[in-house]
């Protein structure tokens, strides 16, 4: 009754029943797994809480990961809040602050919430924390954002995939900046068609990014993309709720993504075959994780 | 877990799926989406397993050393969550457990995902049991191989319980079984068949309450039924 597998499904029964995204979300999961609405909330609130210790941990214990690739930059960008003339809002800086740290906090094996992979998992918990940190929204506003942000995801897990292997890093990273980009517009109060307009703003701009890991760690550039993808997707609500329509509907978007998917090399796909992972520093890296060198004409 | 048979226009996916799991990093398909691939191996094998071979292939062979994807895989063979952080130490709890483990890396096929593996499983005195499976992201994973049976079987967050059941390849083999679960009232969802020569291996998809061991240990003993397993007792989040 509840089940969506596109925007436009999702719009319709948004419409069917008077209800955001949020609500078609957790009937749909109530249905799916056949659990009460209480089970399905519980289990939220427990990813909501490993986010929030994610956070901490990146923050107040930066740990360095293998290689000495990562590690400290999450403080960092706290410290930054302080100084005057960053031409980025502090909501903004806290936002890219807790993506670092979730994602500083994944590569060294540390507790996180896959949302929607451990890749990009920090795009999501850093804008929607953050937004509901600096702006004092309830937790049940933070409950819609999370909720309407998985329905996104599973819109991309359905009409073309969540993983970096198949799809490179726009089936992560770019798939958690269309979630975050729709869950903060839904936690402002954005209309279901807001908040699938900022999906589609978010993840168009991240069309095509390939995933190029150095020795294929979950590292670099990983970490780094989760911050700055926290600030797209900010941007992203913002110019949906400023009126700026997607001239491609959000499903439209996703064939996209799956096209460019099935033309991209496997080289670009969590092989370190390719892009950064065979620049000098990349090669670099490569001979200290003992990976077998590549052949020149292979670069 | 559900063996996948759904149209495409069927939904595939509970929103856990996408929200979570909860893991350790710092890869959902290379370390988090490996762990639950032990984890099923070792639900589909019969007793404590002493020896696992690992065979790794296309991504999982190039990358999985920084991603931990061996500590993973052997982990959840230990029954270790994905959430846990011990994962990190899963050689040294083997060693301690003598479990012997061998990692290799091999082409599997150009037809199998970039994230796959070959599980072998061992122990003196049973028949080996191996499995291929892939990790398809965000932590999803997909059985695509049991034994020497071609199947599918999707590692989404529970909306059935699972029987895989070992059996002779007649055409009524089943019928004992299937007799038994109403005698629990157990309804059967779908089965998913597959046979090879005289034997056959079929996954049952239930709703109902879960079955208890001994349960499941009373069905291996009806005729045709070689072995069961019963994949309830997976990891949930």
């Amino acid at each position: 009754m509840y089940s969506f597998i596109t925007a436009v499904d999702l719009l319709k029964l948004c419409k069917k029943h008077k209800v955001g995204i949020a609500d078609i979300t957790i009937r749909y999961e109530m249905e799916y797994s056949r659990r009460h609405r209480a089970k399905v909330m519980a289990r939220m609130r427990k990813i909501k809480n490993v986010m929030k210790e994610a956070i901490k941990e990146g923050i107040n214990n930066p740990r360095q990961s293998a290689f000495h690739m990562s590690g400290g930059s999450a403080p960092k960008l706290i410290k930054a809040l302080k100084k005057k003339k960053m031409a980025m809002s502090p909501l903004v800086l806290t936002a890219m602050a807790y993506a670092t740290a979730t994602g500083e906090t994944n590569a060294s094996m540390g507790r996180i919430a896959a949302f929607p992979t451990a890749g990009g998992s920090g795009v999501v918990p850093g804008t929607m924390l953050a937004v509901a940190e600096l702006w004092r929204l309830s937790e049940k506003k933070l409950n819609h954002g999370l909720f309407t942000s998985a329905a996104v995801g599973k819109i991309i897990a359905e009409g073309a995939t969540l993983s970096a292997a198949a799809g490179g890093c726009q089936a992560e990273v770019g798939a958690a900046i269309a979630m975050a980009a729709a869950g903060v517009t839904a936690m402002r109060g954005g209309t279901p068609e807001q908040c699938l307009n900022a999906a589609s703003l978010g993840l168009k701009s991240y069309l095509g990014v390939v995933c190029d890991p150095l020795g294929g760690l979950v590292a670099v550039p990983c970490i780094k993309r989760n911050t700055l993808g926290a600030a797209t997707a900010l941007a992203a609500s913002d110019a949906s709720i400023a009126g700026i329509e997607s001239f491609i509907p959000f499903d439209d978007v996703v064939l996209a993504m799956k096209n460019i998917a099935k033309i991209m090399s496997p080289k670009l796909r969590e092989t370190a075959l390719g892009g950064l992972a065979v620049t000098p520093t990349g090669l670099k890296i490569r001979k200290k994780i003992g990976l077998p060198p590549l052949k020149k004409e292979d670069i | 877990m559900q063996a996948s048979q759904q149209k495409p226009t069927d939904s595939r996916y509970s929103i856990f799926d996408i929200a979570g799991p909860i893991m350790v990093g710092p890869s959902s398909s290379h370390t988090g989406g490996a762990c639950k691939l032990g984890q099923i191996a070792r639900a589909l094998f019969h007793g404590t397993p002493e020896k696992v071979t690992f065979i790794l292939h296309g991504s999982f062979a190039t990358v999985y050393k920084g991603h931990a994807t061996d500590r993973a895989l052997l982990a959840g063979i230990m029954r270790y969550k994905t959430s846990d952080t011990k994962l990190k130490d899963a050689f040294e709890i083997a060693k301690k457990q003598k479990l012997e483990y061998i990692i290799k890396t091999a082409n599997l096929g150009r037809s199998q995902h970039p994230n796959t593996v070959k599980i072998i499983i061992e122990k003196k005195g049973r028949k080996p049991m191996s499995m291929i499976g892939s990790s398809i992201g965000g932590g999803m994973v997909q059985v695509v191989q049991i034994d020497q049976f071609d199947v599918s079987l999707h590692g989404v967050a529970g909306q059935y319980k699972t029987l895989v059941v070992w059996h002779d390849s007649g055409k009524t083999a089943l019928d004992p079984l299937k007799k038994e679960l109403r005698k629990h009232k157990i309804r059967i969802h779908d089965i998913q068949t597959t046979k090879v020569g005289h034997h056959a291996l079929s996954i049952i998809n239930m709703d109902g309450k879960a079955l208890t061991l001994k349960e499941v240990l009373a069905l291996e003993i009806l005729d045709g039924i070689e072995d069961v397993r019963s994949l309830t007792t997976l990891e949930k989040q």
